[in-house]
């Protein structure tokens, strides 16, 4: 099996496209590597990712940050954090974005909050895709029975009705970080696993996919080397505007008390409870709903760069949504 | 592929001994789609006859080329030779054994003597993987080679096709579709295979590159004592290529032939009317020759016409035609190598744009003069 005079072979072969002189090794750079060098020109996207860093840490060091400040999430102080007749305190320089109906700092409890929010979406993302992938690359690359197996049942988990799913487990189980999770895993997945499929069914016509079975390669194994890496630009994409969802579906649950449980803070939770102060008090609606806002806004542009820099040949109108 | 081009003596045997046993045989190969209807409960409502009983065969160290308009079956036939598609009927036999529809399992050690190089070069390669592990995939998936040795293979294969070998870090993307095709060639030949079976492996390439490539086929023929299945719709390319010929219409293998006796003396009206749409670079020879314009366009293989699948737009058709499909077979003098499935084989001379059928071909369509030189120039 081995080529012998190969080198003899070649120099037959004079001006076959070779070059002559050796050049020095270039690197090839990977569409990834590609896709960060066009995502670094675009501002927007660039600014987004900045806050989601900036997020990300705040989440990380929410201890160090709210012990600098000086006011745990949970402590209420009962004399400087109410007015005498029992209402939040505005925002002032000892609390700077005011109190809440308890006398607790929303600062403080708005970045104990980001932690909640952060692990809920970014795990219940990865499980979704986990799972998305795994089940969306099986329908479209076996296709037929398993195909329509798979299919109607993401449609039967699609046509779930969210909040009554939602309600009626948390009835059963108990309100916890778990249990949103799941939930949110559950009801997401299936989306990640219609896009994989739609993709793979055109994936697997490739003519490399043919050439590695006409190789001899295994299904697993042409799935894992050639189908899912070409899955990797979609997904990434797609992963990114989930994330937003499964946060806003963690305050949703949060705000009507199916979430994590008090006295944890959450910016559902705090959006609920501001309810009944918002017009006494309306920085106490307005912080926790802005840190949501602000989040929900930086994922969905920073998918929306990425989307663009991973298919530059895609037009900006048609990926918008 | 004229250096390695066996001399053939008139019982059809290579006068070379080692290089004329029947390597691959098919017999009566069959593929059929079937075209599905319903959402949930699919019923077959028809079949795209895609082979309709091709009999082959193909002898070590020979380059078979195999021809015939798009959609034909050619590639369809390439890929039940290699095994992608199960069969409907027939078999395949491949250096003594039956290889027709084994398991994946059983198919394996059949699978590095059968290889394949595609025609798109931009399709036939992952773009998310580096061309060093495009051509080192071979030696993976059946264990051959790792680490630095199969690091070493590849750079090895690289120079052989004529690729730097510097460049095996590099992405498909960042290579000319030339260089693409070379790559995989690389892949094919890694593990050494008897028979290569080449679906168009230079019709998507620009006319000076497609010479690199064949050259380089052809080097490597000689080089590795490889065998051919050369699947082109270009008619000079098969003629430069082949040592024998077989033309497809319809799923059947309409002539075969030595590429000589083919291209000097064409037996059926089909084969002269493709040969007659060859466009020759001289226009005074090219405004005298009678070109053959055929009626219509390729009949839907869904429902292939009865007898012969030529009957409807054939010059010389008769009543016949319609009835029987011809049996493939030597015609006038043609030697056994030469045979022809035609029951009225054109005589040497005869104008065939002259004939008239001798039955009704109406349904067939108007007589359309660019049809079959849209495909002979492999635009």
């Amino acid at each position: 099996m081995t080529l012998i005079a190969a080198d003899e072979v070649a120099e037959q072969k004079g001006g076959g496209g070779k070059d002559p002189q050796p050049t020095k090794a270039i690197e090839g750079r990977a569409p990834l590597q590609l896709a960060w060098a066009r995502l670094r020109k675009d501002k927007v996207s660039l600014a987004c990712l900045g806050v989601i860093v900036l997020l990300v840490l705040v989440a990380i060091f929410a201890n160090q940050l709210t012990d600098l400040i000086g006011h745990p999430p949970n402590e209420q102080y009962r004399d400087e954090g109410l007015q005498p007749n029992g209402l939040p305190v505005a925002p002032s320089s000892f609390f700077w974005l005011g109190g809440d109906e308890v006398g607790r700092d929303v600062l403080s409890r708005i970045i104990h909050g980001a932690r909640v929010s952060l692990l809920v979406g970014v795990v219940a993302t990865a499980f979704a895709v986990l799972i998305g992938v795994t089940i969306g690359t099986m329908a479209g690359y076996f296709g037929g029975v398993i195909d329509t197996f798979l299919s109607r049942t993401m449609d039967v988990f699609l046509s779930f009705p969210f909040l009554l799913f939602a309600i009626s487990l948390v009835a059963v189980k108990g309100a916890s970080l778990r249990i949103s999770i799941f939930v949110i895993a559950f009801f997401i997945w299936a989306n990640v696993g219609r896009i994989v499929r739609g993709q793979v069914l055109s994936i697997r016509e490739k003519e490399y996919v043919e050439a590695a079975r006409s190789l001899g390669a295994s299904d697993l194994r042409i799935m894992v080397v050639d189908v899912i890496p070409n899955l990797v630009a979609p997904v990434i994409v797609y992963s990114t505007l989930l994330i937003p969802t499964a946060i806003v579906f963690e305050a949703t649950l949060s705000f009507l008390g199916l979430g994590v449980p008090i006295p944890t803070p959450t910016w559902g939770n705090m959006i609920a409870t501001s309810q009944s102060t918002y017009l006494q008090a309306p920085w106490y609606l307005l912080f926790p709903s802005l840190a949501l806002f602000i989040t929900t806004l930086a994922f969905n542009l920073l998918g929306d760069g990425l989307r663009d820099a991973l298919d530059p040949r895609a037009a900006r109108v048609l990926a918008r949504k | 592929m004229t250096a390695a081009q066996p001399e053939v003596d008139h019982a059809g045997r290579d006068v070379n001994t080692q290089a004329g046993d029947v390597l691959l045989k098919v017999e009566g190969a069959k593929k059929y789609f079937p075209i599905k209807q319903g959402i949930i409960f699919q019923k077959e409502v028809a079949r795209v006859h895609a082979v309709d009983g091709v009999d082959l065969e193909v002898r070590s160290g020979e380059t078979l080329g195999l021809v015939g308009e798009t959609g034909c079956g050619k590639s369809t036939l390439a890929r039940l030779i290699a095994g992608l598609y199960p069969m409907t009927a027939g078999t395949v036999s491949f250096d003594g054994s039956d290889i027709t529809n084994l398991s994946r399992k059983k198919m394996r050690p059949f699978r590095r003597d059968i290889q394949m190089i595609f025609q798109d070069p931009y399709g036939s390669l992952n773009p998310r993987r580096r061309v060093g592990s495009i051509i080192g995939d071979p030696f993976d998936i059946h264990g051959v080679a790792d680490g630095a040795e199969r690091k070493k293979r590849v750079q090895e294969l690289m120079e052989v096709v004529g690729l730097n070998p510097e460049h095996f870090n590099r992405f498909p993307a960042e290579f000319s579709g030339g260089q693409r095709q070379r790559i995989g060639v690389a892949r094919a030949l890694a593990l050494r295979p008897k028979l290569i079976i080449c679906d168009e492996p230079v019709s998507a390439l620009d006319v000076s590159i497609q010479a690199q490539v064949i050259n380089l086929l052809d080097d490597l023929q000689n080089e590795f004592g490889l065998t051919y299945i050369f699947i082109a719709h270009d008619l000079s390319v098969v003629r430069h290529v082949s040592d024998r010929v077989a033309v497809m219409y319809l799923g059947k293998i309409m002539e075969t032939g030595p590429v000589d006796d083919l291209y000097g003396l064409p037996r059926h009206p089909y084969t002269n009317a493709l040969l007659s749409a060859v466009p020759i670079p001289d226009p005074d020879r090219a405004d005298s020759r009678e070109r053959i314009i055929l009626r219509g366009d390729v009949p839907s293989p869904v429902n292939p016409p009865t007898g012969c699948p030529f009957h409807p737009r054939c010059p010389k058709a008769q009543d016949i035609c319609v009835q029987e499909m011809p049996p493939l077979e030597p015609v006038f003098v043609d030697p056994p190598t030469h045979r022809t499935a035609c029951h009225f084989p054109v005589p040497e001379g005869e104008d065939i744009s002259q004939c008239t059928p001798g039955i009704d071909q109406s349904g067939t369509g108007p007589l359309v003069g660019a049809d079959l030189s849209a495909i002979t120039t492999g635009s």
